[in-house]
């Protein structure tokens, strides 16, 4: 019996393992199959035409380079105030103190915050401050939503940060805030890693975006003005009843997803080159 | 560079860095107060009560009741919990109990990419493979006529996209388990699969609680893929295939419009302000007892 | 000439002059690299030193006067407290969680405990070499450089004199000398702790204190190591903690036997070697406990 509810439960758990696959291989290919057939050059190049929205020519040019002003400015943001937050709560404070117990699960909950909430929140700020859907109203609620992604997963690779090397700075006399040159160094493919994952996150959210970019035919010259994003291109296009727009709903699907997977390769290949000769 | 200087940008560096940290979690409570705030016009002359678990939704009438929106998001998480728990265990303790080096290699990557599409994107597959799936396999078995746009469809495209999360956290729970402990039961004669369902099983079962916890509440927020197949519509569901209108949803769906009406707008906020304290109890319950067990291990 | 020379030398000129500045208002601290010790006497003297850990008595009641310019080597069985005191003289148990310090440590009459003393300053003063050669993630001459750096030394050329110079004191420079910009991770390990030996040089300490700073090393590195504490010891005075009786006998000038965080017996090495008054110190230099 025992060895029959062995076999049993192998079988189930090989059964799960090819389901997850079948699942992978099911998203890839069909947004890859959709997808290609409605690319062209056209798309990725232009932006909408005239009668863009009834099938007439032109691309989502707008929606690329929205997405990429956001994002953009939004990681860099994240970063200069991620890393500060990562320093102090490892350098600073002492390893079982109260406020980092509480930081860190204040980051564990904003983390776990839906999008849509940050969205509905920074569109209350916005209107509270007078400000319109915008470029710049993007830009603060997707580092809103970052800020969580670089601070946990920076810190995981920060509570690693080895005691010797840290008493060894202290040791020739530097001050807590000199040792941040030797943190960052050696943290560095955490960094690295952390960042890709917050571009991942911060170019492929729809619902935060939603209120506070707006959406626009053009590419924005200035922070006050509304800009489209990838996501929201996908989202507005596939509503649309007409099938050539349906095309290129898929074609912007398969721009964010072939995005997106390169970045995930990118972090899988940054954790496994430097988790394998990294010191310790 | 005097060491007085230094100790001074020691010091205020440090100032800096606290405020800093002080500011993000101000954002949090920040954040209940600012939906409070601006949800509070629609607690005046209704109960709490009334607002949840009321059917009547007319806006125009100025009647909010939220139980539609409340039973879709139920619905939709439920399926999808129930659908991704199984799978995800059982990927789980293959993946720290059986599997070799090399398979792991493989389903790494493959859970990756899970975790990072966008969920527009699982949108897009749903409406291309689930939806249809449904109203033209599934549904004709069990009901006359379904669009496919429904709570199922939300649930399963919900399912897989927490499928990840899971087992990430699964498997960090298995791998915390001490080997002793796997040695002994392995060494009374016990097979593997009865090893790993008294011992690893057992042991983790707090830890799996809290995982599924933080999974619930991942799937609660989630907004464009469910409102991409759930079909969207204001009526409390009957069966797996009706259509479910979930509040991350409806928030999205109504926001061009909320302006021209105040109490509206505040109906929507008070939607977000349920998101927000869901999400918020079960984090923080969830969580602590992560950190104590991760503690633990330690 | 190219533009980026030129911004060098410009650079060179600025910090030059607001070093000069700083020190003629005099509120600047800078290591007076003449590159030999000033020769005036430096003393450690520890008075009543109690050290508690959550509760634990770590260190009781420790009296020591370390002579100047020698080798003192600190002995004893594991876990009688050799390293605490060693961790003790540069504040470095400071992080160690739940610690208590009781009692004065004089140096150079002032007491680095309770008087306030600026940290980074007494950390400079006393070079740590540690158990494990522990280089700093970067390159070899930045390791070396790091030091010179946050102790206010900016200039191009100084720096590389600084790095030079040290490299050679502590016998790497002609084994690095031409890769000084690779990874110090990748230098062998006993290549390592001299790189380590270096670095705390180089920001001009008065003490070198060496936690067991060859047990993780080969044979042939720890001789390496020896030869140039032998060396050393004309400009510094040397405090090691050891494990291995022999290297004891090999280097030392002065003894101190530990026993369960007290100090049993200290005194110069020929007679606590030839001679040892206590009964505890002749069971451990016959080998009856390590």
């Amino acid at each position: 019996m025992k060895f029959f509810v062995e076999k049993l439960m192998r079988v189930l758990m090989v059964l799960s393992l090819l389901l997850v696959f079948g699942f992978v291989i099911s998203i890839i290919f069909t947004i890859f199959s959709k997808g290609w057939s409605a690319m062209s050059w056209d798309m990725i190049t232009k932006l909408p035409g005239g009668g863009f929205y009834i099938g007439k020519e032109g691309g989502f040019l707008n929606a690329i380079v929205g997405s990429l002003y956001i994002v953009g400015a939004s990681t860099l943001l994240g970063l200069f105030i991620s890393i500060p937050v990562v320093f102090y709560l490892n350098i600073y404070l002492k390893k079982n103190s109260k406020l980092a117990y509480v930081t860190r699960l204040a980051y564990d909950v904003l983390f776990g915050i839906p999008s849509i909430v940050y969205g509905a929140f920074a569109f209350t700020i916005m209107i509270y401050l007078g400000i319109k859907a915008s470029l710049l109203g993007g830009i603060i609620v997707i580092t809103l939503l970052i800020i969580p992604i670089f601070v946990r997963s920076m810190d995981e690779v920060a509570k690693e940060f080895p005691r010797e090397i840290l008493d060894a700075t202290y040791s020739l006399g530097a001050t807590r805030l000199e040792t941040i040159r030797v943190v960052v160094r050696q943290i560095a493919p955490g960094i690295a890693t952390a960042t890709l994952l917050s571009i991942g996150r911060a170019i492929g959210d729809a619902a935060a975006v939603m209120f506070t970019a707006g959406y626009t035919d053009s590419i924005p010259t200035s922070l006050s003005q509304p800009a489209a994003t990838l996501p929201l291109a996908v989202f507005f296009q596939l509503s649309s009843p007409i099938a050539e727009v349906q095309d290129r709903a898929y074609a912007a699907a398969l721009v964010l997803t072939v995005i997106v997977l390169i970045l995930s390769l990118l972090g899988r290949y940054f954790t496994n080159r430097f988790s394998k000769n990294k010191l310790k | 560079m005097g060491t007085n200087f230094r100790i001074i940008r020691d010091k205020s560096a440090g100032g800096l860095m606290f405020i800093l940290l002080i500011l993000s979690i101000a954002l949090l409570i920040a954040m209940g107060i600012g939906l409070y705030w601006k949800a509070a016009p629609v607690f005046e002359g209704r109960a709490l009560k009334e607002l949840l678990f009321s059917a009547n939704w007319k806006p125009l009438k100025g009647e909010f009741g939220f139980l539609p929106f409340v039973m879709g998001t139920l619905w939709v998480t439920g399926i999808a919990v129930l659908l991704a728990l199984p799978v995800s265990l059982l990927a789980a303790t293959f993946l720290t109990e059986y599997a070799k080096p090399f398979v792991k290699k493989y389903v790494f990557p493959a859970l990756d990419i899970l975790a990072a599409l966008p969920s527009v994107v699982y949108g897009v597959w749903g409406t291309l493979i689930i939806v249809p799936w449904i109203s033209e396999k599934l549904a004709p078995l069990f009901v006359e006529h379904s669009t496919g746009y429904s709570a199922l469809a939300g649930g399963i495209v919900l399912g897989v996209m927490i499928l990840p999360l899971l087992v990430s956290l699964f498997i960090e729970l298995f791998s915390a388990v001490p080997n002793d402990l796997r040695e002994a039961s392995l060494g009374l004669g016990a097979t593997k699969w009865q090893t790993t369902q008294k011992v690893v099983l057992k042991k983790t079962i707090p830890g799996m609680i809290a995982a599924v916890v933080l999974a619930i509440s991942r799937a609660f927020g989630e907004t464009i893929a469910v409102l991409m197949v759930c079909g969207n519509l204001a009526q409390v569901p009957h069966s797996l295939f009706d259509p479910v209108y979930p509040i991350p949803a409806l928030i999205a769906n109504n926001y061009g419009e909320m302006l021209s009406l105040p109490l509206y707008e505040a109906a929507l906020m008070f939607a977000a302000l349920i998101l927000f304290v869901v999400v918020l109890l079960f984090n923080v319950a969830s969580r602590m007892v992560l950190y104590r067990i991760e503690k633990k291990a330690s | 000439m190219s533009t980026k020379s030129s911004f060098n030398s410009l650079y060179n000129r600025y910090s030059h002059w607001r070093e000069s500045a700083a020190v003629r208002r005099g509120k600047m601290f800078r290591p007076d690299y003449k590159f030999i010790r000033k020769s005036d006497e430096s003393e450690l003297v520890v008075e009543d030193l109690n050290v508690y850990i959550k509760n634990n008595h770590i260190l009781k009641n420790i009296n020591l006067t370390i002579p100047d310019k020698k080798i003192t080597c600190v002995i004893g069985p594991s876990g009688c407290g050799k390293s605490t005191l060693l961790k003790t003289f540069n504040r470095l148990i400071d992080s160690v969680e739940g610690v208590k310090l009781d009692g004065k440590v004089l140096i150079d009459g002032e007491d680095i405990i309770h008087s306030g003393t600026e940290i980074t300053e007494l950390r400079r003063k006393m070079g740590l070499i540690s158990q494990r050669p522990c280089p700093l993630p970067m390159s070899i001459f930045e390791n070396v450089a790091y030091g010179c750096r946050i102790h206010g030394i900016r200039m191009r050329r100084k720096l590389n004199m600084i790095v030079q110079h040290y490299l050679k004191a502590a016998g790497l420079w002609d084994e690095v000398k031409d890769r000084l910009r690779t990874p110090a991770t990748r230098l062998s390990i006993g290549q390592q702790q001299r790189l380590c030996l270096a670095r705390s040089l180089a920001v001009e300490p008065q003490f070198i204190l060496a936690d067991e700073a060859t047990s993780a090393l080969d044979p042939i590195s720890s001789k390496i190591i020896e030869d140039l504490f032998v060396k050393l010891k004309e400009n510094y005075s040397i405090i090691m903690v050891t494990h291995t009786l022999h290297q004891a006998l090999r280097i030392a000038d002065y003894v101190v036997f530990m026993y369960l965080g007290e100090v049993i017996e200290a005194g110069d090495a020929q007679s606590v070697f030839n001679n040892p008054q206590h009964e505890l110190t002749k069971k451990y230099l016959s080998g009856a406990f390590s």
